[in-house]
């Protein structure tokens, strides 16, 4: 009986997906509900959830992809995939307010150049704190600040070697994690209320991942806002990273 | 049809990112250069458009609108699939450099949103939530 149901399981993948991932956003409601007394809200906790079962995942199998590497749940890789997750943030521009976007059109641009800029400063500087004091080693942790994307394409521009590129690549995870956890509790801090408010807050917390996990759990409105300039966030690491700030890192520490 | 809708939202999502690789090629950089924003962008335009020439029925809405509604259970498949063991054995620099980029990040965003709060009036009225699927969503 057990194997026919893995049988059924392993080979409807994205709907086992479907299934597993409705059961953990219902748990989360139910924990947001009762534990919290809804002041923490469910997609926040369903959130956690997910990052505890890769965890998990990644302990049990070895693998990089979380609970996708188990051969039951290949699925959940699809459906948290870059395909279906542009599609469903694609989608959720159907809810812009068009004369809300442009409002908001040069303050976007401006937190976009900050949020690439300051954290590839704040990145690295660390980097050189703990003895990666070349360059190049520099540029690619700084640019893993700014999302885990800007990193490795940063570093495989101008030939870091594949440790700094895993140091690079985590930096740019645990900072998208965090914000997509601590978003929600910090809500009130960043002032989270407007369409205009989660525009700078996609511009300079970066990661589409963490800006749009963490907007969906604080108010589910804001989500098109912020990932309508986050989205460029990746691009401009990309350009700006291997150009203007490896040569301006170049130029400072020889 | 609820196809229309979600063809449109397909066209929309493909041809953004096909504009988007194109731009990341005119630019010389080996990425695909804001294609999801190009994307929402052309989603909107479209959206405005078919509503003015009165060519956008509930069901070609909800064809859209389901997806939107899909995102978050989306988001929770996504962060199940994260490399969260390589992220935390990447050890203290990782965690500093994501600590510090992150509070410093933090508080320029609290104090942009705070220099213009007056003047912005609280969130448009979800006026786009008679949806059943959407408010369920929130």
């Amino acid at each position: 009986m057990i194997e026919i149901l893995q049988k059924a399981a392993a080979a409807n993948g994205l709907v086992t997906a479907f299934a597993v991932v409705g059961v953990v956003v219902l748990l989360s409601g139910e924990i947001s509900r009762r534990l919290t007394l809804g002041r923490v809200h469910g997609s926040a906790i369903a959130i956690v959830i997910g990052l505890a079962l890769a965890y998990w995942g990644g302990k049990v199998t070895g693998g990089h992809k979380g609970l996708a590497d188990l051969s039951l749940l290949g699925g959940i890789g699809l459906m948290g995939g870059a395909m279906l997750r542009d599609f469903a943030i694609v989608a959720t521009a159907f809810e812009v307010q068009a004369t809300e976007a442009r409002k908001a059109g040069l303050v976007g641009v401006v937190s976009l150049l900050l949020g690439t800029v300051l954290p590839f400063i704040v990145g690295a500087t660390v980097a050189r704190a703990f003895g990666y004091s070349d360059a190049v080693s520099m540029t690619t942790i700084g640019a893993g600040a700014v999302t885990y994307i800007v990193g490795p394409v940063t570093g495989a521009a101008i030939g870091a070697s594949s440790d700094v590129m895993a140091l690079s690549i985590a930096t740019g995870l645990i900072k998208a994690i965090m914000v997509m956890v601590g978003t929600p509790i910090a809500a009130r801090f960043l002032v989270l209320k407007t369409p205009r408010s989660a525009m700078v807050f996609g511009g300079l917390a970066g990661t589409v991942s963490g800006v749009s996990a963490g907007l969906a759990a604080t108010d589910r409105k804001l989500v098109p806002y912020g990932a309508l300039v986050a989205t460029f966030h990746t691009g401009l690491g990309c350009l700006m990273g291997p150009s203007i700030l490896f040569f301006a890192t170049k130029a400072l520490v020889g | 049809m609820i196809i229309y809708g979600t063809a449109l939202l397909a066209v929309c999502h493909l041809l953004g990112i096909f504009l988007g690789d194109v731009l990341g090629l005119a630019l010389g950089v080996k990425t695909n250069v804001g294609g999801v924003g190009i994307a929402m962008l052309l989603l909107i335009f479209a959206r405005l458009y078919m509503q003015k020439t009165n060519r956008l029925p509930k069901l070609t809405e909800l064809g859209v609108e389901y997806w939107g509604a899909l995102y978050i259970p989306v988001v929770v498949a996504m962060a199940a699939t994260q490399d969260v063991v390589a992220a935390l054995r990447g050890g203290p620099v990782a965690v500093l450099a994501a600590i510090g980029s992150v509070a410093l990040c933090a508080g320029v965003i609290s104090a942009i949103n705070r220099t213009e709060r007056s003047e912005e009036a609280p969130i448009a009225t979800p006026t786009l939530h008679t949806n059943p699927l959407l408010a369920e969503a929130e």
